[in-house]
């Protein structure tokens, strides 16, 4: 555990909370001054089931150690949903978590986190983002059932709604900061299986890769996402991952974006607001990203929320942190999200 | 011999005018559906039925041997939000579908209630926790298959009724943000209720002129119905207990029918899935139910 308790620091100073797709994202991060990082499983018990991500055994109990020694904690991402014939691979991933001593496990499924806090009332409990609970009364719903101690808000609550919900529940409330935009409730999305069978819900990915065709076409460059055409690409434009909710579609004759365009989270000038108002956590998406990408964005949120601690009102967004982060958004283009709502 | 499969009118996820919906259930009250399920699950700016509206409508569906639930909303933001589902709780009446968990937490141990599809009930261990807390019902994720909603019936609490999505675009999403306003160039808060011009959402194709999506304010749908109507064996097999059908503003009625007709064995699930396809513009879906994709095309009379 964290012996390395920081004496002054305040007591409400935000923590920093940043993905570790990797080992050696979990030591960037970690060396950078994560005061969390999360991770997962190398399958579909977490929402981040890609390719060469994730952990096994043997590389999650380093990357423990490794933390542990430089004072950060683990939280390991069970946030899928694990259906009759699988349910027993969550439950023995919980056991594993358990018994690998992370410190803490972040959970979706009222199920899974029923068995946690009846089978090891000692392991620490997050409420995901894809437990949809998106007032305080949801939260306190979790905590009373199953004791969670933080709970990660869904990305659609303006700054007012999160405040109100920090003020009601005695769960540390952890906040989206930066990162990937997710357009639709998490938890309440199916768009992903309705084209492909795969969900974040059940598969732990969103439009999965081997669901992804790119053709070349006198009409130019088409992304499909299980046969359903997302997005076709003339030769000047930049082609972007066929995500589902990102694809542009005909409405009544209009072509153009019905859901979202491209655009990522950044709240770095919300810090003090959110410190202000009592957030435990900000957390940092991208577990699927580059060590590059984990470097910068731990970097610079590492800084801000140390300056935004010193400064308080005073605390200015420095031009060099958005130079930071722009250079590694995708989209290019950021956004506050549903925190400030433009389109209210 | 278990009983017949009941058939449940699910919540009207659209947004009509107050004349409309009053006929619509006027309606229904002689179509054979079992179960009604009634109130704004999707948007809390849309206003043409207050609670008491809600609750009169109920009345009379009651009084015609109609079994009544009041649904929650799916997606709480405010704290107007959280007092509309309060309200909706204590209505006193009838029985409560809970749309998520602070709604479960206001039902818990209170009075029994329906575990609406928007709990994510994936599994038997979730089950038993909503049972515990006065579940008499769960309504399946749209995507839990046939053989996912076996397998957590089968381990079920005694007891407890299963119904399925049977009929209708699916509700696949939802959002903060509206995206029938966005198509107006509308922000949220100054929507101007357009919704009420599409009684039937607004059609989102591909870029091919293929039907895929529905945009139903912060909603969105499929654009193909799904129909287990070549499979209402195999529901039955499952454990299934009611058949949830998804109001249309045109051939509800005959929706209702033809699902009588094929669960009671009258129709087969070929000559049943050609009256449905009469009633819908876009070919029908499965593949949920299936197992795979969604929006794979239903087979009908399939074993």
């Amino acid at each position: 555990m964290a012996q390395a308790a920081a004496p002054e620091a305040p007591a409400r100073r935000l923590k920093l909370v940043c993905p570790a797709g990797t080992p050696p994202a979990l030591k960037i991060a970690v060396d950078q001054g994560a005061d969390d990082v999360y991770l997962g499983f190398k399958d579909e018990t977490n929402a981040r089931n890609f390719a060469g991500l994730n952990f096994d055994e043997r590389s999650l109990r380093e990357g423990i150690d490794y933390a542990h020694r430089k004072g950060a904690q683990v939280l390991l991402a069970l946030n899928t949903f694990p259906q009759p014939a699988t349910w027993r691979k969550w439950q023995s991933a919980v056991d594993r978590a358990a018994a690998l001593g992370v410190d803490a496990i972040i959970v979706a499924d009222t199920g899974l986190l029923a068995y946690a806090s009846r089978t090891h009332p000692a392991l620490r409990l997050h409420l995901s983002v894809q437990g949809s609970a998106t007032s305080h009364e949801a939260i306190n719903f979790h905590h009373e059932r199953f004791g969670i101690r933080r709970a990660v808000l869904p990305r659609v609550l303006s700054v007012e709604q999160a405040e109100k919900v920090v003020s009601r529940t005695p769960v540390e409330i952890e906040v989206f900061g930066f990162g990937s935009l997710s357009i639709m409730v998490e938890g309440r999305c199916a768009l992903s299986s309705y084209a492909t069978g795969e969900s974040p819900n059940t598969h732990g990915g969103c439009s999965p890769a081997r669901a992804v065709r790119w053709q070349e076409t006198p009409r130019g460059l088409e992304s499909r996402l299980g046969g359903v055409l997302i997005d076709r690409f003339a030769a000047a434009d930049h082609p972007g991952y066929p995500t589902l909710c990102r694809g542009r579609f005909v409405v009544n004759g209009d072509t153009y974006y019905p859901f979202e365009e491209p655009t990522s989270l950044n709240t770095l000038e919300l810090l003090p607001r959110l410190q202000a108002m009592g957030v435990a956590a900000i957390k940092i998406e991208g577990r699927q990203r580059s060590p590059v990408y984990v470097q910068t964005v731990t970097r610079v949120w590492r800084e801000a929320i140390d300056a935004c601690a010193r400064e308080r009102e005073r605390f200015r967004v420095r031009p060099a942190w958005q130079e930071a982060l722009a250079g590694i958004s995708e989209g290019r283009q950021c956004t506050l999200g549903a925190y400030h709502r433009p389109w209210k | 011999m278990t009983a017949p499969m009941k058939l449940a009118l699910g919540p009207l996820l659209y947004f009509w005018p107050r004349e409309s919906v009053l006929d619509f259930y006027a309606e229904a009250a002689a179509w054979p559906v079992d179960t009604v399920y009634l109130g704004e699950t999707v948007c809390p700016r849309r206003r043409e039925l207050r609670l008491e509206d809600w609750l009169a409508i109920g009345e009379s569906l009651a009084a015609r041997g109609k079994e009544v639930v009041l649904s929650t909303y799916e997606l709480i933001e405010s704290d107007a939000d959280l007092r509309t589902m309060h309200a909706v709780a204590d209505n006193g009446a009838f029985r409560v579908e809970a749309n998520d968990m602070a709604a479960v937490r206001a039902l818990a141990g209170r009075m029994p209630f329906v575990a609406g599809p928007f709990l994510n009930v994936y599994n038997a261990a979730t089950l038993a926790v909503l049972a515990d807390l006065g579940a008499s019902r769960w309504v399946t994720p749209v995507e839990l298959s046939r053989e996912g909603v076996a397998a957590v019936a089968a381990e079920a609490p005694a007891g407890i009724e299963t119904e399925v999505f049977a009929w209708g675009r699916l509700p696949l999403a939802v959002s903060a943000r509206c995206f029938t306003a966005r198509y107006y160039d509308l922000t949220k808060d100054h929507c101007e209720l357009r919704c009420i011009g599409h009684p039937e959402g607004l059609a989102v194709d591909t870029q091919d002129g293929k039907p895929f999506l529905v945009l139903n304010g912060v909603q969105t749908q499929s654009a193909s119905p799904q129909s287990l109507a070549g499979d209402l064996g195999g529901a039955r097999a499952a454990g299934v207990t009611h058949l949830r059908l998804s109001p249309q503003p045109h051939g509800t009625g005959e929706v209702a029918a033809v699902f009588r007709a094929a669960a009671d064995g009258a129709l087969s699930p070929g000559e049943a899935s050609a009256r449905l396809a009469k009633l819908h513009a876009v070919p029908a879906c499965d593949g949920y139910w299936r197992g795979t994709a969604g929006i794979a095309p239903a087979q009908a009379g399939h074993a």
